[in-house]
C-alpha cells in the first residue's frame, strides 16, 4: 500500500479554538495553542505533530469556521 | 518528505469552498451553522448554480448568512421564509430556492408557512436547523427542546405538564403529499458532514427537477445555549437529541 503524507495549514486569524478538528483528526495532529491567542483571543489550533498527518480531510471536513487547507502527497 | 514540500497547489486535497466569502462568521465557537454553510457553498459551487441559486435568510442565529454565502439571498420576516421561497421559486422556476431555518423560525412562529409550503408541494429545499434552544436570543425554551432539559425559561427543566412536548416536526412534513424528500441528519463528525452533503445535494438535485419540497432537518448543537463545550455538545447531542430525534431518512420517494 502506498503511504500517504499529509499537511494541513490552519487561517489563524478565522480560528475560534472550537476544538472540533482536534477532536476528529484520527492521527493527533492538531492541538489548541496553550498560551498563545489570536487577534480576537482564541487560543487557535495548530499542527503539533505535523509528521503524522495523513491528509484525510476530517479536520476540515468538521472545520465550522473553514479555516484549516489540506494537502496531500503519495510517496512513491 | 518536508511538511513545507507538501503544501504546494498541486496536492491540495481541501481548500475552502470559493463561495463562502472572506467575512469572519459571527457564529459561536463551534456552532453548527458554520459547517452547513460550508457545505451549502460547496455543493451550489460543484453543482455549478452560483448564477441561479435564491437562498432565503431567517431570523435567529443564521439572520446574517447573505454576509456568508456569495449567492443571492432574501431575508424574510420571522418564520416566513417558505411563503417568501414558494413566491420566488413560482416567479423564477429556472433557480433553485431554498430556505435555511433554524427551529425558531422554523417549528415555531412559522409553522403554518412551513406546513402549507410543504403542503402545496412547492419546488423548494428547506433546510432546518434543530438545536433545541433559541440560541439567537439567550437560549430560552423552543418547541423543540427535550423533556428536561434546561433553558433560560425552563430553569428546572422542561415539563411537560406545563411546557408541553417537544414538536418532531420532520415527520410532520413527511406525512404531507407535497414533500418528497424528508430526511434528519447532523455534522458531529466528518461521516455524518458527508452524509450531510449528500441529503442536501438530493435536495438540491430534486427541487431542480420539480419534484416538490425536500426537507433538509439538521439535528444541530448550541454550546453556548447549553453551556457545553463544543466537544461536549456533540457528545450531549448523540446520547440526548438523537433519541428524540432519530437521524435517517423519514421520505424518499
Amino acid at each position: 500500500m502506498p503511504k500517504v503524507q499529509g499537511a494541513v495549514t490552519i487561517e489563524e486569524g478565522r480560528c475560534k479554538g472550537c476544538e472540533l478538528c482536534v477532536v476528529a483528526c484520527p492521527t493527533d495532529v492538531l492541538k489548541l495553542q496553550p498560551k498563545e491567542v489570536n487577534d480576537r483571543g482564541y487560543h487557535y489550533a495548530y499542527a503539533a505533530n505535523p509528521d503524522a498527518c495523513t491528509g484525510c480531510t476530517s479536520c476540515a471536513t468538521v472545520c465550522p469556521d473553514a479555516c484549516i487547507e489540506v494537502y496531500r502527497v503519495v510517496l512513491k | 518528505m518536508d511538511t513545507n514540500d507538501i503544501i504546494r497547489p498541486e496536492n491540495k486535497v481541501y481548500a475552502r469552498p470559493r463561495l463562502l466569502t472572506e467575512n469572519i462568521t459571527h457564529y459561536c465557537p463551534g456552532c453548527s451553522h458554520g459547517v452547513v454553510h460550508r457545505i451549502i457553498a460547496e455543493l451550489i459551487d460543484e453543482m455549478g448554480l452560483e448564477d441561479r441559486t435564491i437562498g432565503i435568510a431567517p431570523v435567529g442565529c443564521a439572520v446574517f448568512a447573505y454576509n456568508y454565502i456569495d449567492v443571492d439571498w432574501i431575508e424574510a420576516a420571522h418564520g416566513r421564509a417558505p411563503a417568501l421561497a414558494s413566491a420566488a421559486a413560482r416567479l423564477n422556476p429556472e433557480n433553485l430556492v431554498f430556505t435555511y431555518q433554524g427551529d425558531g423560525d422554523l417549528s415555531a412562529i412559522g409553522t403554518a408557512e412551513t406546513i402549507h409550503a410543504c403542503n402545496r408541494g412547492e419546488n423548494i429545499v428547506i433546510i432546518f436547523i434543530n438545536n433545541a434552544i433559541y440560541g439567537m436570543t439567550g437560549g430560552q425554551m423552543a418547541p423543540t427542546t427535550l423533556l428536561g432539559m434546561k433553558t433560560a425559561t425552563t430553569p428546572y427543566g422542561r415539563r411537560a405538564d406545563l411546557n408541553g412536548y417537544p414538536l418532531a416536526i420532520s415527520p410532520l412534513l413527511a406525512a404531507l403529499d407535497g414533500t418528497c424528500y424528508v430526511t434528519r441528519q447532523a455534522v458531529h463528525t466528518p461521516g455524518a458532514v458527508r452524509k450531510t452533503k449528500a441529503a442536501i445535494k438530493k435536495a438540491f438535485t430534486n427541487a431542480l427537477n420539480k419534484r416538490g419540497t425536500s426537507v433538509v432537518e439538521v439535528v444541530s448543537t448550541c454550546n453556548s445555549g447549553w453551556k457545553l463545550s463544543p466537544a461536549d455538545s456533540n457528545r450531549w447531542m448523540v446520547e440526548h437529541m438523537f433519541e428524540k430525534y432519530p437521524l435517517g431518512d423519514l421520505k424518499n420517494v
